[in-house]
């Protein structure tokens, strides 16, 4: 990391370089791309071509019929995607996208421009797939396939977070995040895969979650959690684990249990479970809500995807709960049940502490728990005490995938206003449909590419320095385990002083539970603002 | 490079058409041959494309979403950005397909010194987009007096309020002008910015040259060279009863005129123009985001490896035993 030491800032310059973007020239170095995954991952899950390599080494080690595998690869995608083909398709290159990417905005390369990210792929269609490209050639955009393209889509394919902000400003919805996933999928057929994606999904595929925790370890971890919470609260919650007939089955993102920040949130779910007394489980079998198969392609999301329902089945509950995590959000918004439902063994949720029907998860079955919580505070369920979170200034970051894959927008909002007493929102370019990606999504949030993160986040950096400068904003609130993980380091870089939370821990601190003592700290064990220090 | 190579060709075909009807004659050529091949390349194109596309499923339920979902009853639903209803997918699809709405909200970003980043709206696009989309469009309703006999009074309607300057520049339509400024706009910033010139390829200058040449010419007959309209009427019920004949009282501007449009028509399906019924199809806009509440099938949807609960409590059962975590089999 010291390439990108605060002495040492980076240039944005947003003139386009005098060569055009039909050469595929790459130049990598340290800082930014990722680790190629390890061969013993990509045996784990019969992935092809495992082999050690590195994108710095001329020679790629790609299988012999490399290119007869990409062209089959397209063709096959076109015939299966709407979205692909169609996307390659009616482009009209109007630029509306250009400046709407994170990682256009804090490097200024063009090829990170959403419409030239599509442009590497849709060249290489052109040539190979449509008649005018095969006549006229350069002339319409048509590029030559050749292992410099490979390394190209190498390169930006893992520049893309698959946030979707340009498909909001794209006059026909084209959605890069399309484009690149289908970018991965054919580097995949060549095995071109990163560490940092395939590593977690090996890890999934075999222990239920990606940080490779065994079920002996969950258990010892919920009961470090028991314990800290007893100190703080002196209250001594009961964590179900793989408890049959439970009523509900709970999934959060495997960094809530083993992460810091997200460790807090993970308290706060304990808690609040605790004292509405709900009838729950979690599951080692299922203890992951993130997929980061889902970075890779839609084979291997389906695969880790699948432990959830069949975990819910074995188990016998009615519905899903679901923590705070992004792009697991649009996985089970979007995909899972058309991956592996229907969900018909189960029931439409209903919330058992106010009888409210989730009619928008009637076949899905899976609540978000902002949705749940957000119903439990409309309904004066809970005990709140929002001068807990006293310390805090607080402001919202919608992680992408909750915004716009989802739409939950509100939820997450109201239950800030009633947990803490003061709130702020960023500037609305940033926030809810225009909110901008933390820049290590999708599978980027690695070490060795720190400065392609550090420019991707630099617009939403940028947009929490000004709430900071404005109204002192010291706490970003997300409810996105990559952002709480990610997000840290960044806002370190770019606006020093201010923290990341989820928002269940500001529940946790902010909920009254029966029987606790009177509290002195909050859950990460700092002191309470007495009366007197109150601003 | 893609500049000057589409300004010369289009001078090229200029010379070409020229050529081949003043000096060598052509006329049955470009006056029946290439606009017959014009159209039905684009009739059995487009359709070709559009079912193309069809026959492409859309496996997986993704919306873009750009409002609140509809969840909580208390929560305030947003039914176009987030639609819920068939209604407001219409709503939605209406606004973005008449209106360009996705382009108003349109901004642009600056970078002040030290790294501040300024959001400024950015209407231009919006601007010239629809003064480009409407004006054509209205040409082409104002053109169907020649295909249409009798002339439907809305055409007549539509035609007088057009030409509602008339009082100051005679004979001016106001569409036309429209086209001609939003052209040379188009065209312009595709120069101007350089992200813009960066990413424009020859056949983005390319097409709007022949549609600048198709919108010059058209306002040449109709100002300077003019032609017999009726004859031009004659010809062209003629030849859509597919009894073509030569048109009479007509002159070079004509034929400039009529082959770009050819040329127009036969180039639409094979390019980025398909984007007019694309955006109807695209699967990020046109679904609702109902995707919790409505199951969503996968045509191509199959069994696929996984590692099952018997095969992880297998490797796990002597650990899970000793922390007293249930087991399926003891």
């Amino acid at each position: 990391m010291e390439e990108v030491s605060k002495d040492k800032s980076f240039k944005i310059d947003y003139t386009p370089p005098k060569i055009s973007w039909m050469e595929p020239l790459v130049e990598f170095h340290k800082g930014n791309y990722c680790y190629p995954a390890s061969p013993k991952h990509e045996k784990y899950l019969d992935l092809p071509n495992p082999r050690e390599w590195q994108p710095t080494d001329e020679d790629w080690k790609l299988p012999e019929n490399w290119k007869e595998i990409i062209l089959k690869g397209i063709g096959e995608r076109l015939n299966k995607y709407r979205s692909f083909k169609l996307f390659l398709d009616i482009c009209v290159r109007c630029g509306a996208c250009a400046d709407k990417c994170h990682f256009f905005i804090g490097s200024g390369d063009p090829k990170n421009m959403p419409v030239l990210r599509a442009e590497l792929l849709r060249s290489i269609y052109r040539r190979y797939f449509t008649i005018s490209g095969k006549i006229f050639g350069k002339f319409l955009g048509a590029r030559e396939l050749t292992e410099d393209i490979i390394k190209e889509w190498f390169s930006y394919f893992y520049q893309c977070t698959e946030c979707r902000r340009c498909s909001v400003f794209c006059p026909f919805g084209i959605d890069t995040c399309e484009i690149t996933m289908m970018g991965r999928e054919l580097l995949n057929l060549l095995g071109i895969n990163i560490n940092w994606i395939l590593e977690p999904a090996a890890n999934c595929y075999r222990t239920g979650n990606h940080l490779g925790i065994p079920p002996h370890a969950f258990k010892s971890t919920v009961d470090f959690a028991i314990d800290e919470l007893k100190e703080i609260t002196g209250v001594e919650v009961e964590v179900p684990i793989n408890r049959k007939g439970a009523e509900i089955l709970f999934i959060s993102p495997s960094a809530d249990y083993f992460a810091s920040p997200h460790w807090y949130t993970f308290l706060g779910y304990l808690l609040l479970f605790h004292e509405i007394g709900l009838d729950y489980t979690w599951s080692t079998y299922a203890s992951e809500g993130g997929n980061f198969g889902f970075f890779h392609s839609a084979e291997l999301a389906k695969r880790l995807n699948s432990k959830i329902y069949s975990e819910a089945k074995r188990l016998g509950v009615k519905w899903i709960l679901g923590g705070e995590c992004g792009h697991m959000w649009r996985v089970i918004h979007q995909y899972m049940d058309t991956y592996n439902g229907p969900a018909d063994f189960l029931e439409e949720p209903v919330s058992p502490i106010t009888g409210t029907r989730f009619e928008n998860a009637r076949s899905t079955k899976m609540v978000h728990i902002c949705e749940f919580t957000a119903d439990l505070i409309k309904n004066n369920k809970l005990k709140l005490d929002p001068s807990r979170n006293d310390k805090w200034k607080v402001t919202y970051h919608d992680s992408c995938n909750i915004a716009r894959g989802v739409g939950l927008l509100e939820e997450p909002r109201y239950i800030i206003r009633n947990v803490c007493n003061e709130f702020y929102e960023m500037p609305e370019n940033t926030i809810k449909e225009k909110t901008f990606c933390c820049g290590s999504g999708s599978g980027l949030g690695a070490d060795e590419n720190m400065e392609t993160r550090l420019r991707g986040g630099f617009p939403r950096a940028n947009a929490v320095k000004y709430v900071k400068e404005k109204f002192g904003v010291n706490l970003l609130a997300c409810i996105c385990a990559i952002d709480k993980a990610t997000l840290p380091p960044l806002l370190d870089y770019w606006v020093s002083g201010v923290d990341v939370a989820g928002v269940h821990e500001l529940v946790g601190n902010a909920l009254v539970v029966r029987g606790e003592k009177e509290r002195t700290t909050n859950l990460r064990g700092e002191p309470l603002l007495k009366e007197n220090e109150k601003v | 490079m893609g500049v000057w190579f589409s300004i010369s060709s289009l001078i090229l075909i200029v010379i070409l058409i020229i050529v081949a009807t003043e000096v060598l004659g052509l006329y049955f050529i470009f006056t029946v041959f290439i606009p017959y091949i014009g159209f039905f390349l684009f009739l059995l194109g487009f359709i070709y494309r559009v079912l193309k596309w069809a026959a492409s499923p859309v496996p997986f339920h993704i919306p873009t979403i750009s409002g609140q979902q509809k969840s909580l009853p208390w929560i305030k639903p947003d039914n176009i950005d987030s639609p819920f209803t068939t209604g407001g997918i219409i709503k939605k699809l209406a606004l973005d397909i008449l209106f360009f709405r996705t382009l108003l909200r349109n901004e642009k970003i600056e970078l002040e010194a030290s790294y501040k980043l300024l959001f400024k709206p950015s209407v231009l696009l919006w601007l010239g987009a629809m003064a480009f989309h409407w004006s054509f469009f209205y040409i082409l309703i104002r053109h169907l007096r020649f295909f249409l006999e009798p002339v439907p009074s809305l055409i007549v309607f539509l035609q007088r309020l057009d030409s509602i300057l008339q009082g100051l520049f005679p004979i001016i339509y106001i569409s036309d002008i429209f086209i001609l400024l939003s052209l040379v706009y188009l065209f312009i910033r595709r120069i101007l910015y350089p992200q813009v010139k960066y990413i424009s390829l020859f056949s983005d200058y390319f097409i709007l040259l022949v549609i600048f040449g198709i919108a010059c010419s058209g306002v040449l007959m109709r100002l300077i060279f003019k032609v017999d309209l009726i004859q031009v009427k004659q010809w062209f019920m003629s030849t859509i009863a597919l009894k073509p004949a030569l048109p009479k009282g007509v002159n070079i501007i004509f034929y400039i005129h009529l082959f770009f449009v050819s040329l127009l028509m036969a180039y639409f399906p094979f390019s980025k123009l398909m984007h007019m019924p694309g955006i109807f199809l695209s699967p990020t806009k046109n679904l609702k985001n109902t995707s919790r509440s409505k199951r969503h099938i996968n045509p191509w949807n199959y069994p696929v490896k996984i590692h099952s609960y018997e095969e992880y409590e297998e490797e796990f059962r002597d650990s899970m035993k000793e922390v007293g975590l249930p087991l399926e089999k003891e």
